[in-house]
Formats: C-alpha cells, structure tokens, sequence
C-alpha cells in the first residue's frame, strides 16, 4: 500500500471489451506497476516462474482453470494523488450482466481493444452500455501493441473507428492511449517504443481526469429507507443521494404531495445545519406527517415526476426473456411496486444482454427523475416476483 | 464532517465508506424481518457494531449479535465482546463449536485448527433463529475470493454459495429476494482496505481489544507463524515457546490466527506498520487460507462467513 492523505478522492472505474483483449492482464499491470501488489500475493500469482498479472483479479477457481473471467473482482489501489476502486469484468457475452455490474456505479471505463482485431461487436456492446449507464468517461485502450510492431497507424485507425462509434453512441469524453499490458507500455510508465504518441500514460490519466460531483447544483432528493421512532420522535432516515438539504428547508413528501419544513438535519450523530449530497442522514419535518419507507422527501422546487407510467431505456440481464404483458416488480430508491410490462422495444420480447426501451405501468406510482440528470432516482431494476431474479436494468426516460 | 470537491457527492473519502455502510444497514433494517451481526470481537465486527450504532442513532441497533464460538478464544476478546453487549443493551446468541463437537457432530480436524468447523453451527443457528439477513465484516480487499462477492448475497438453506450465479448488483439497489429457508448475507464492509478500518478506527476512537497493539506474549513458531501457547493444542513436543513484542493483525481461532512481531502500541503507529508492510493480512497472519488456492473459495461455497 502506497502511502497516501486521507483526503485524497476517489475515482471508480470498471473494465471493458472483449474476451482476451486484455482486461485483467491491464488490471494487473497497473496494480503491480504502481506498487499496489504485495510480496505474498506477487509469490501467489508466480508460481510457473514470471507473474501471471490476470491471476491478481481472476480469482475463482474456474477462472484460473479456463483462464477467463467470469465474475466481477473489486480491487483497491491507491496512488498519493488519488484512491481507485477497480471492477475488472468479464468480456464473454454470456457474463454481460457482470459487466453491467461493474459499470453501474463507475465513474470511468476503460475499454481495451486488441490492436490486431480493432473493433469488434463485443466493443460495440461494452461501449453502448457505457453510454446507456451514462458513465462519464471512457478510456480506449489500444492493447497488445507489441503484437502490431508498436505501430502508430495501427493505433490512428482503432482511434478512429472507435471515435465513429462513440459519436453514434453520444460518448463525448474519450481518451485514446496504446498501451501493451503484457509488456507495461504506457499502462504505468511511459513507452520508450511509442515515442510518436504524446498523451498520458493509462495511470496518469487516471489520477488527473476531472470527475465533479453529479451536477452540483442538482435538486436535493431524499428517499426514505426507515423510519427511527425514538422518545415520541420520528426521524426519517435515509441517504440524501443528489443535492443538499438544509434546515428551513420546504419539502414535499412524494407520492403523497403533503409538505412540510426540515427542522432539523443529523448526520450520524452530528446536528448540521446543511447536509451534502452522498451523506447518510436523518431529517425531522415541522408537521405530524405519516412518512414511511418508500417515500421521497425532495424540495417544493424542481419536483421531481411521480407517474404510473414508467418509461426507460432497458438492459436486460437475465437468462430467461423479458415479454409484454409480463408481472414484474419495480425496484426504484427505496421502494418496490408491482408493475406489468406494457411495451417493449425494438422488439415484443428482450432476451440476455438485448438493450431496448421498456413502459412499465405500475400498481402505485414511483417517483422518478430522468436518469440522464440524477442516476440515483433514476435507475430500477425489474425483478420476478416469483423467485426474485434480477430480470432487467432500467434507466428512467422522462 | 470533511468535505473534498473531489470524491462523488462531495463526501471525504471516509464519510463516504462510513455512508455507505450505514446505506447498506437501513436498507436492511426496511427489507428483512430478522436480520443479525456476525460479532466476533475482531476489529471489523466491532467496525460493523459501531456503524450500526450510528445507522440508527438515538434508538438502539434494532439487531441482535451472533457469535460463532469456535472454543479456542483470546480472553481479552471475549471480555470485550460482553462488554459491548452490556453497554449497547444488545442480544447475544452463541453457536459453540465445541458443543458439536462434545455432541460427536463435528470431528476436531488432525490440524486441530476449528475454522473450516464454524460452517456448520452458523448454518444450524441461522435456520434455527430464523435470520434471514445475517451481516458480515468481510472486505475484498482480504482475498480474492471475497473481491468477487457481492453486497446481498444469497445463500441456500445450506449457506451456500455459489460464485457462478451471483445476482447482477446494479447501482445501490440491492435485491434481498429471498425463499422461505434461504438467507442473505450482508457486506457492509465491502469497499473498505484494511487501511480505511484502521483510519477510521483512530478518527472515531473506537476501542479495540488489546491484542491488536503490542504486548509481550508467549509465542511459538508453526508454519512461519507465532502461535500463541494455550489448551487449544500447542505447543508441540518439537515447538519451543519464547516471549515476543508481537500484536496481532486479524483475530479469529486462536490455532491459526497469528501474531506479527511490532512495535506498534497506539493507532498511528498501527496505521504507519499497515503503510509499509509488504503482506496482506491475511498473508502475514492465517494459516487456513495457505493450505491451497482456493482455500477461502472453498470454504464460502460450503457456508462460511
Ligand atoms: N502480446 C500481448 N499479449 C497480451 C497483452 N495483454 C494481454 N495479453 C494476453 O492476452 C491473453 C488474455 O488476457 P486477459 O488479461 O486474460 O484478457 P481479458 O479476457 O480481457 O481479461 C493472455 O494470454 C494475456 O497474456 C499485451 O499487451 N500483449
Ligand atoms: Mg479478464
């Protein structure tokens, strides 16, 4: 472990791209590079003589045995400049669903392309749930460049056919860098055989990129999670997941429309006046209201949208299809309601890792943002309410 | 509270750890009908037990604690862990190890290390208790096993787990759907190193049993570990017991949880030996994860923490 200030940020990434273009060996190159791989570890991963990197993230038996990855691995890494929370995914399209997993909650993709293949669909598939997840950057890692003669045209075309797609995709901010995993070109350490490109390497990319917090001046929005009674007083508790809130503050409480004043804010023990987005909080309201579980305490301005009729782009993860007409239940912040399939596209029936739009039309309302503009309350799941499978991710549209 | 504008949602990055757990509690509580804290009186039990303190703030954790007790224990940990009981008002249940084994249901294994034999009375007492959210303090950053588990995670009614179909865990929205019998297991602690505990830890204050900072002990040497002498069965005819400033990094089955040499008798000087050190903690202190590869895989398939 590097040595690094407390307050340095954080930065989540995830990986991406095709099976064998490179993911976990990149992974594992930046963790050994910047000294974030101990000896009993390194000692772990090198038992035929030269370290295996992939083996540092592929850590399930069957991984090691197929040599592939399955599951999504969560590492940590820490350089003096910036905190990393790493989820290394698979590429085979059957594992789609831990990719999408990986990429739900990062803040930056890396997607590797093999520099003697270019593009391929399983690039196209990672780079449009990228976009569908509205992750705020992508890195293209132009990988085994050793295998193309470190050659710059190489590279210039996979760039450029890349940049085609993420301009249909609507991905603005993307970062190209040729890199050689397996030989440590520019993952860490700048490449003494690339001496055309300029750019950063992978890792100074990492520790400078700007991620802001999601839209500063974004509404605050409040989903309960519990309500703790305590000496005849109720405080609504929850994580304020977008905006902040203050005392004096007037509220509604969603769905019921009842409003209200804060008049007081605790986080986690601390009385404050003002509560930043991500904290964990209680709130106390002016007026007797009957808040529960499931309720969504959110400023009289800039409301946000309750409806019954839910509409979003789709992922869909699970093996068996998702059809119209199909009884679902609606996982949204803190809430879960019964709801039927109304339409789906492109198609009348989404099967594993199909990405379309859904309209959903549920038993009670839920209370949405667009998910473009607050990722919190606009993401849901769609579950089966017979064996509670996760079916489909959905990012609200509205 | 510390802000940085750099971290999402503007929190200090461990305000942001702290509020994610305490997310991952409240969750819980709304979700499941009888959830309970794994509580061994090692440092990330003690973590979990003081984020739930906070999650539900005035009122008491509305859990109770369960202690898997594998009989071969440190005295100052299981002095601490009543201690929290009383303070905090909270509920103990107890599954012993060597009651089953007593009753001949377990065998003592020819290594007479009992972790792998804590499976069977946890998975006894949650069926038995009814729990269907059972919170863990294990992290990813431990080993490379658990970095593939997810938050919820879901078991049978025979705690198993089965790595090849983890439910996809999207955004914060955890699914705790569940059949009668099965059970989640619950990782607060997910995100944080082992660093990020002992950080907070110092910036909270929170107590920890005494044998994480150094002391003299009577250790002994088996598989490159110091063992500490004890009923338990050590030292051996051919091990030889010395005295030792040592502490120790993890505590668990006083037959394969050894200590480190140190130095380090306060929290920053903790803080500063985890900063240099070239092993993980697991590596420098657990004999049960170096018997194979997939030492700890094989345990979580088959139920364990
Ligand atoms: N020549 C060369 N081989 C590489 C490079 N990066 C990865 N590989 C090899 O490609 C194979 C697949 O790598 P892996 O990291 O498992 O790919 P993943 O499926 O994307 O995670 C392995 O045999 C690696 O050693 C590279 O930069 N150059
Ligand atoms: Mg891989």
């Amino acid at each position: 472990m590097s040595a690094v200030a407390t307050e340095v940020g954080t930065l989540r990434l995830a990986t991406a791209g095709s099976v064998d273009d490179g993911k976990s060996t990149l992974v594992g190159r930046l963790l050994h590079d910047s000294k974030s791989v101990l000896a009993d570890q390194l000692e772990s991963i090198s038992r035929t003589g030269t370290p295996d990197l992939a083996l540092l993230t592929d850590g399930l038996r069957a991984e090691r045995e197929q040599g592939i990855t399955i599951d999504v691995a969560h590492r940590y890494f820490a350089t003096p400049r910036r905190r990393f929370i790493l989820a290394d995914t698979p590429g085979h399209v059957q594992y789609t669903r831990n990719m999408v997993t990986g990429a739900s909650t990062a803040e930056l993709t890396i997607i590797l392309v093999d520099a003697r293949n270019g593009v391929v669909e399983q690039t196209r598939r990672h780079a449009a749930i990228a976009a569908l997840l509205r992750v705020p950057h992508v890195v293209l890692a132009v990988n085994k460049m050793d295998l193309v003669g470190y050659e710059e045209s190489a590279f210039a075309a996979i760039a450029a056919q890349f940049d085609a797609l993420a301009a249909e995709l609507g991905i603005t901010r993307v970062t190209a860098v040729p890199v050689s995993a397996l030989a440590g070109d520019n993952v860490v350490e700048p490449s003494a055989r690339m001496d055309w490109y300029g750019g950063p390497t992978v890792l100074e990319h990492l520790e400078t990129v700007e991620v802001a917090a999601e839209s500063p001046d974004a509404p605050a929005r409040l989903p309960v999670q519990y309500v703790i009674r305590h000496d005849g007083i109720r405080y609504y508790a929850g994580q304020l997941v977008s905006g902040t809130l203050r005392v004096g503050d007037a509220v509604t409480v969603h769905p019921s429309g009842r409003t209200s004043t804060v008049t007081a804010l605790d986080v986690l023990g601390a009385a404050v006046d003002v509560a930043p987005a991500g904290a964990s909080l209680t709130v106390r309201l002016a007026d007797e209201l009957d808040v529960a579980r499931g309720d969504l305490i959110a400023p009289d301005e800039r409301a946000p949208t309750a409806t019954r009729d839910l509409r979003g782009a789709v992922c869909h993860l699970a093996d068996r299809p998702l059809v119209v007409g199909q009884r679902v239940l609606v996982r949204h912040t803190t809430r879960t309601v019964r709801a039927v399939v109304r339409s789906l596209g492109p198609a009348e029936r989404l099967t594993a890792n199909d990405l379309g739009e859904a309209v959903l039309r549920t038993a009670e309302p839920v209370v949405v943002d667009d998910y473009a503009a607050i990722r919190r309350t606009g993401a849901f799941l769609l579950v089966d309410p017979v064996d509670g499978m996760t079916l489909t991710a959905g990012m609200a549209v509205c | 509270m510390t802000t940085t504008a750099e971290t999402p949602y503007g929190l200090g990055h461990l305000d942001a750890l702290e509020s994610e757990a305490v997310h991952i509690f409240r969750e819980v509580a709304g979700e499941f009908e009888r959830p309970v804290i794994l509580f061994s009186g090692g440092k990330d039990s003690i973590l979990m037990l003081h984020l739930a303190l906070k999650a539900f703030t005035p009122a008491p954790v509305p859990f109770p604690l369960l202690h898997v007790d594998t009989g071969h224990n440190f005295p100052e940990v299981i002095a601490y862990r009543d201690r929290a009981v009383a303070a905090h008002g909270l509920t103990l249940h107890v599954a012993s190890v060597q009651e089953y084994i007593d009753r001949g249901v377990l065998r003592e294994r020819p290594d007479g290390t009992r972790n792998p034999l804590q499976t069977v009375p946890l998975t006894e007492a949650i069926q038995h208790e009814r729990f269907d959210a059972v919170f863990g303090g294990g992290r990813r950053d431990e080993e490379k096993a658990r970095a593939k588990e997810r938050v919820f995670s879901l078991r049978d009614e025979f705690s198993q787990w089965d790595p090849r179909r983890q439910r996809p865990e999207l955004w914060q929205l955890y699914n705790g759907r569940h059949a009668p019998g099965e059970h989640v297991r619950v990782f607060p602690l997910s995100n944080w190193t082992e660093l990020d505990v002992w950080q907070y830890i110092a910036r909270e204050n929170i107590e920890l049993p005494e044998i994480y900072f150094a002391h003299r002990r009577e250790v002994f040497d088996r598989g490159g570990m110091w063992l500490t002498a004890g009923d338990w069965g050590g030292p051996k005819d051919d091990e030889t017991v010395e005295k030792r400033q040592v502490r120790y990094r993890t505590v668990g089955d006083m037959s394969c949880t050894g200590a480190v040499d140190s130095d380090a008798g306060t929290l920053d000087q903790v803080i500063a030996e985890i900063t240099a050190s070239r092993l993980t903690e697991r590596g420098a202190t657990r004999a049960d994860d170096k018997l194979s590869e997939a030492a700890m895989e094989d345990r979580k398939r088959e139920g364990y923490f």
